[in-house]
This record gives structure tokens, sequence and C-alpha cells, in this order.
């Protein structure tokens, strides 16, 4: 029997997965982007197994408008990738360096 | 006026339709200057601002199955935030036609952004405050990477919208743990719902992941890596704008979610806030100190800021709030001002941002200079100005609520931080100047500064009325 602890498990599990991907990464902006999408998914599972066991169904609309916007921001970001990568010439974590002090 | 159903909505429907006819209108404009779209963005602003203001009913109302709500705070902030991104395209305007900056959508994609700010500032639930979160910051990460071609431009959008996608999904996080412990979505039956012990821990872990999403989109220490790198990179007309509007925005969406939602909470919320205080006020005014680039000075002030409105909020009272709010609508105000006046330097295409180029400024122009100290003298904290005030209320708040060593550290901090502000200060009217010519900026960018610089005196002389209003959102 899968209970509520299990989704919320995988749930949590997911979530620290995209954070530390989003920590470790130095190679790509792309696995960035990735692992944001990964953050809302987990997200998405949290909202969906507590909507089932409230029996409410106000947290599967929720995970609609989640969805929506994640599209929204994955157009977004990969956007602000290309501007990235015409005026750097690549795509890399290691590059983002010019603005410190 | 539009009564009945939608009646409560007007501003906002207003500004939707708005935007979508000016969105027809610039896609068929020739102008390579686009001074309509420009005209019309302001003209939609003002038409809102008058609708929040007329359209205010006598008490206080949830609508819409609970998810939206008019009541005066709501009514304020909104003022507040039209009000600044005023301020904000008119600096805009001159600093965006010398440069390569598509203009059409700049104006758009603020209007857009002030639209997102107003449903949140107004949201009951945690599904409105969402939206209205997502569609501000979404326009601001565009907004950002306006400026194609410039590599800090690129580089402070990527990291801006890496760190606040971070932010909103540990929001979102925090909202799941809320929902799933109180089984809804609306902020006051969250507030309502008693608590069995071992759902005790789960809702900690929430709050925790709750107030991390928060103190990110705000920028308070721990959570502050991204904003300075922000604030230097994009264009200065942008950022006058992301530090304005948005922290008004965020100050409704820490009342909603800590003081409405969460106030059987308060105590593990308020440690937490003092934490993030504490150390925003101390990292923010320190290292402001070392910066030579003007921008990057005031990101670390903002900082600095965010932990002293976050003071009010700890107080945990109608008066703490009161003077959070004051402050906060006081900062933004400084903060255009501020950010105007690093545009007032490099209207012509180039960019002079650094501590140096402000040399002798008041030899070249003793009444903008004058403006731009008032500006600095405000936000370091000191009488007659409306920073003075805000200061002022927010200690005294921290300090009635029993928390005299938070009221202590920021004293002593603010004392610090006057340092900085006094340095630009001493370079406008004591250094000499590299050039002898005369500035003289396009009129829209000096009637901005000077409302700037004017009214944080003016408030400061009579902030009476202002503060009245903010006590009178949190009484009435």
């Amino acid at each position: 029997m899968i209970t509520l602890t299990d989704y919320l498990i995988v749930g949590a599990l997911l979530f620290s997965i995209s954070v530390a991907g989003i920590i470790i990464n130095r190679k790509n902006v792309i696995t960035l982007l990735m692992c944001i999408e990964l953050m809302l998914l987990a997200v998405n599972t949290n909202f969906i197994a507590f909507s089932r066991y409230l029996d409410d169904s106000a947290g599967q609309i929720f995970v609609f408008f989640i969805l929506t916007v994640a599209a929204a921001e994955a157009a977004i970001g990969l956007a602000i990738l290309v501007v990235m990568f015409r005026s750097l010439g690549s795509i890399d974590v290691a590059e983002l360096d010019e603005l410190r002090g | 006026m539009i009564g009945g159903f939608l009646g409560p909505l007007a501003a906002e429907i207003f500004l939707l339709v708005a935007i979508c006819v000016i969105l027809i209108q610039d896609a068929f404009s020739y102008d390579q200057e686009r001074e309509w779209t420009y005209r019309l963005s302001q003209l939609a602003l003002l038409i809102s601002g008058i609708l929040v203001a007329t359209g205010m009913p006598a008490n206080d109302q949830v609508l819409y199955g609970g998810h939206y709500r008019v009541d005066t705070l709501a009514l304020l902030l909104k003022l507040g935030i039209i009000v600044v991104s005023m301020l904000a395209l008119t600096f805009a305007r001159p600093y965006i036609l010398t440069r390569r900056i598509l203009r059409g959508e700049y104006f758009l994609l603020v209007l857009f952004a002030v639209l997102g700010a107003m449903v949140m500032v107004a949201g009951n639930s945690l599904l409105t405050l969402y939206l209205g979160l997502e569609l501000m910051s979404l326009s601001l990460y565009a907004l950002v990477a306006m400026q194609r071609g410039n590599r800090q431009s690129a580089e402070a959008a990527v990291k801006y919208f890496v760190m606040g996608a971070l932010a909103s999904g540990f929001l979102l996080y925090g909202m799941s743990i809320l929902y799933g412990v109180t089984g809804s979505l609306i902020i006051q039956q969250v507030a309502q719902i008693g608590l069995a012990s071992e759902q005790q821990l789960l809702f900690q872990l929430g709050l925790v992941f709750l107030v991390s999403g928060l103190a990110f989109k705000v920028g308070a220490v721990p959570f502050q890596m991204w904003l300075p790198d922000v604030y230097q990179g994009a264009p200065s007309g942008v950022t006058a704008f992301i530090s304005s509007a948005p922290k008004i925005a965020a100050y409704g969406l820490i009342i909603r979610l800590l003081s409405d939602a969460l106030q059987p909470f308060a105590a593990d919320w308020q440690q937490l806030l003092s934490l993030l205080a504490v150390l925003s006020i101390a990292v923010g005014n320190v290292v402001a100190i070392a910066q030579t680039s003007l921008k990057r000075m005031l990101a670390y002030s903002a900082i600095a800021h965010v932990g002293y409105f976050l003071l009010g909020i700890i107080a945990g009272d109608s008066q703490g709030f009161a003077a959070s709010m004051f402050y906060i609508l006081v900062y933004a105000f400084m903060s255009v001002g501020a950010f105007g006046a690093v545009i007032y330097l490099s209207f012509e295409g180039e960019e002079r941002e650094q501590i140096e180029d402000f040399r002798g400024l008041a030899s070249r122009n003793l009444w903008q200079a004058t403006l731009i100290a008032f500006l600095m003298l405000s936000l370091a904290g000191l009488p007659p100005f409306a920073g003075f005030w805000a200061k002022f209320e927010v200690i005294r708040a921290v300090a009635l609520a029993d928390q005299i060593w938070l009221a202590i550290v920021a004293v002593i901090f603010s004392i610090v931080g006057l340092f900085y502000y006094l340095r630009l200060i001493k370079v406008m009217f004591f250094d000499e100047p590299e050039q002898a010519a005369t500035v003289k900026a396009p009129r829209g960018l000096r009637f901005a500064l000077g409302a700037c610089g004017l009214g944080v005196f003016f408030l400061g002389i009579f902030p009476g009325m202002l503060l009245e209003y903010c006590l009178q959102a949190f009484n009435g």
C-alpha cells in the first residue's frame, strides 16, 4: 500500500535533487533550467498527493497553474539563454564571472 | 464606474485591457522612438492609479471565492507601486533612447510587472499570491535581459532568473506543505485551522521553506548573493524599477503570508526573521563601504534596507506592520530617485556609474547635485528627510516589542552606513570636476529627479499623513 508519506518522500527527494543540481552544477545553464523544472514537478507531486489525501480538488487546480507558469518560465529561461549565448559565446556557468566585488 | 461583480477589479482589468491595446499600437508603430507607446503606458498607469484611488469600497472585502481581497493595505500598496513605476518609466525613457534596447517592449514589460504586483498585494489565497508573483517576476527577468549584446546584462539576467526560480520553488514547496497541513489555500482558513501535535514538525518545515523563499525574493542575507550582481548588471533604468515596485509587492506578500496566514506561528517566524534582519543590516552596511560602483553600493544599501524593513514585521503588532509599510513605501521612492541619479549622468549613452564619475557635480549643476544629496541623506536616515522617520518608526516599533538588542544593532549599523552615503556627497561637493561643462539632462529626467528629491524632503517635514494612512491599513 502506497501511503501519503511515500509520495511526500518522493517529492522531497526530487526537490533535494534539483536544489543539489543547481548548487553543484558548474557546467552549463541548460542543466540549471532542467533542475528548475524538476523543482516545480517535485512541488506538483506534493500538491497532488495532498489533494488526493484531503479529497480536495483545490490542490490539483493549483498544479494546473504551476504547469502553465512552468511552461512560461521555461520559455523565458531559454530566451535568456539565447541572449547569453549571443553575447558571451558560450553557455558555461563558469563564464558568468564578470560581475563581482 | 463599473459596478457589480467585477467592480473591485476595475483597475486591474483596465490595466490589462490597456496593455493589450498598447501592444497592438506598438506592433503597428513605425516610430523608432516609440513616443506614443511611452505616453500611452504612462497614461494607462495614471488612469489605473485613479481607478484604484476612487474604487475603494467602504469596508474590507474578500471576493471571488476568497481568492481576492480589497482593503486599505492593498489600496495603499497599489498606489505606491503605480507612483514609483511611473517615476521609473520617466527615468528610463531618456536612458533607453540612447541605447540598443527595444523601446516598445520595455514599457509593456513594465506594465505587465505592475499588473502582477497589483494582483500580488491584493491576493488572499496562496494561488493568487503565487500567480501575481510569477507574472511580476517573469516580466522582470525579461526586462533585465533587455540590453541585448551587453555581456553584463546577459549575465545579470541568467543569475536573476535562476535565483528567482529557485526562490519561487522554495516558496511553492512551503505553500504545498501549508496546503497539506491545513487543507485550504485561502489565507484566513489557513490561519484558523488548529494543529494536531504530530503535524507541528511538518508545518515548521513548511514555514522554513516559506521564509527562505521570501528572503530570496527580497534579497535578505544569507540569500542575497544574486542581488548586487543583478542590480549592477541590469540596465540602470531597469534597476531603478526592480529596486522599487517589486519591494512594495514583496512587502504585501510577506504581510499576507506571515502576519495573516501564519499568525499562530508568529514566535517561530519572528526568530527566523530576526536572524535575517540582523545579518542583512550588518553585511549590507559594511560591504557597501568597499564599493566603487554607485550601482553596486546602492545594491548593498538595498540589502541593508531590507533588514531595517523586516524589523517592523518582527515587532509583530499593527504598529510594527504600519512602520514597516511606511518604511518600504518611502524606501521605494528613495531608491527610484537614487538609481535615477545614476541615470542622470549616463543619459548620453556612456555608462557613468562609478562614484568617481560624480566628482565635482555640484560645480557643474548645483541644483541637481543638491537633489541627489537630499536622496542620499534620506537613504542614510538623517532628519529632516523622509528616511529618518522611516528608520525611527521601525526602530521604535521593535524597541516597544521588547527586542531592545535589535534596535541597538540597527542604530549602530545605520551610523556605519552614514559613511558611504556621505562619501558620495563629499565627492559631489568638495572634489574637483574632471570636466567643467555643465550637465544638461533631458526634461523628463530633471522632472523625475526633482520630484524624488523634493518628495523625500516634504515627506520628511510632513510624515504624519502617510503614516496615518499606514496605521489605518492595520487598525481600520
